[in-house]
């Protein structure tokens, strides 16, 4: 009966050549630095799956946003679990992301043909810290908010045009409940468009190109 | 790898997918299963008001007629502090029996309110009547008007208010 499902479906959607080309394709012989990737991207679904769920009771405005998170991790049951995954997945994930980009540099992979795999990469690392630099505004604490004040101030920093990119990033001159919904829409809309984008992209790229090998002492 | 280290009972991808699987569903598990309590505990959570309220001195209230009353309790939900108003009739007869009815329809709970032309409740959303005692007269309803427990105190109206 499974069977039957399932070769019907296989006729149909293919399903035995996905799994072929994207899990049993040909690798060369690796080491545990080539997992990274995949930790990566374990990581980076385990923060969608939290973060839509502390969506759920997350309100981002200035009167709420702090009471809101108190109650995730007061008044629902296994909030602190949810939020804690969130809070140290996020950083986890920066570090995975940044070692695989060191494992990439220091084998050499980022050359013919795998430039633009490369250059994808880069973008889901400054996704990921942008991701990381927004959402750290949303419990609205002490801390959230001087850390925003703190970052926002170093863009402003920039020669000629440092003020009006801080203003953009504020949403006028002060910290405020403009900034907090803004930071809010590009941590749960903006960047995670962009990011899953990118990731399929960079996969896309990963498996028709395939991984390259450990350099050896010739090359 | 030599043959010496081969199972003979399970392949080495047979060994990796099932280990695969097993390792997964726990995973799985361990963040799934939180998951469903995270959602459904605000649910089972009882927010119980348990409150007398004074409606004022009886004699403010007119003979007969079914005179509405309003009051705002503050209610908890979550992470935010709200004021609910709750709104009852109160209908003083002749022979001095107080009844005090919610002003909540036991339809589909919209507010119903009395219409002293034809001397009856109506409740707008689905066109029911109530008479004078809160009994049905016509639409939907089950059952008639609810009424408040009541003590009086000093000649102070009071209604027992529970909830949750
Ligand atoms: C690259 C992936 C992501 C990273 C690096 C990231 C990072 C962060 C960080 C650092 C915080 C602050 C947490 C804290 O200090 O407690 C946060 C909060 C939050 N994130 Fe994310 N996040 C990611 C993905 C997502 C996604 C996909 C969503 C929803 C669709 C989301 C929703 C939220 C919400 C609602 C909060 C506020 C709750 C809280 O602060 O605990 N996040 N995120
Ligand atoms: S709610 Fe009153 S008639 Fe339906």
């Amino acid at each position: 009966m499974t069977q039957s499902i399932f070769s019907w479906l296989d006729e149909r959607l293919g399903l035995t050549a996905i799994y072929n080309t994207v899990l049993d394709r040909k690798v060369p012989k690796v080491n545990w630095w080539f997992t990274l990737g995949s930790a990566s991207l374990f990581l980076g679904l385990l923060q969608g799956i939290t973060g839509m769920l502390l969506s759920v009771y997350y309100v981002p405005t200035p009167d709420h946003a702090y009471d809101s998170i108190t109650f995730i991790m007061n008044g629902v049951q296994f909030g602190w679990l949810i939020r804690g995954l969130h809070h140290w997945g996020a950083s986890l994930l920066i570090l995975t992301a940044f070692i695989h980009l060191l494992r990439v540099f220091f084998y050499g992979a980022y050359k013919y043909p795998r430039e633009f795999t490369w250059f994808t990469g880069v973008i889901l690392l400054f996704g990921a810290l942008g991701m990381g630099f927004t959402g750290y505004l949303l419990p609205w604490n002490q801390r959230s908010y001087w850390a925003t004040t703190v970052g926002t101030e170093i863009a402003g920093t920039v020669p000629v045009v440092g003020d009006f990119i801080l203003r953009v990033l504020r949403g006028g001159t002060d910290l405020s409940a403009v900034t907090l919904s803004r930071f809010f829409s590009l941590h749960i809309w903006i960047f995670p468009a962009v990011i899953i984008a990118t990731v399929i992209t960079h996969l896309y790229l990963v498996i028709r190109l395939g991984i390259s090998n450990i350099p050896d002492k010739d090359s | 790898m030599g043959s010496k280290y081969r199972s003979p009972t399970i392949d080495r991808r047979s060994f990796v997918k099932i280990v695969t699987a097993l390792l997964g569903s726990m995973m799985a598990a361990v963040v799934g299963l939180p998951v469903i309590q995270y959602f459904i505990s605000p649910a089972l959570k009882k927010d119980v008001s348990d409150d007398w309220i004074s409606l004022g001195p009886l004699e403010n209230y007119p003979l007969d007629i079914p005179t509405p009353f309003h009051f705002t309790l503050t209610r908890v939900n979550g992470w935010e502090r709200s004021s609910q108003s709750y709104g009852a009739f109160v209908l003083r007869r002749p022979s001095e029996e107080i009844v005090v009815f919610s002003d909540v329809c036991t339809h589909l709970s919209c507010r119903v309110s009395w219409d002293p032309e034809n001397e009856e409740f109506l409740c707008p959303c689905h066109a029911a009547s109530f008479d004078k005692f809160g009994g049905v007269t016509s639409g939907p309803p089950p059952k008639p008007l609810n009424r408040y427990e009541i003590k009086l105190e000093e000649n102070q109206l009071f209604i027992h208010f529970r909830e949750g």
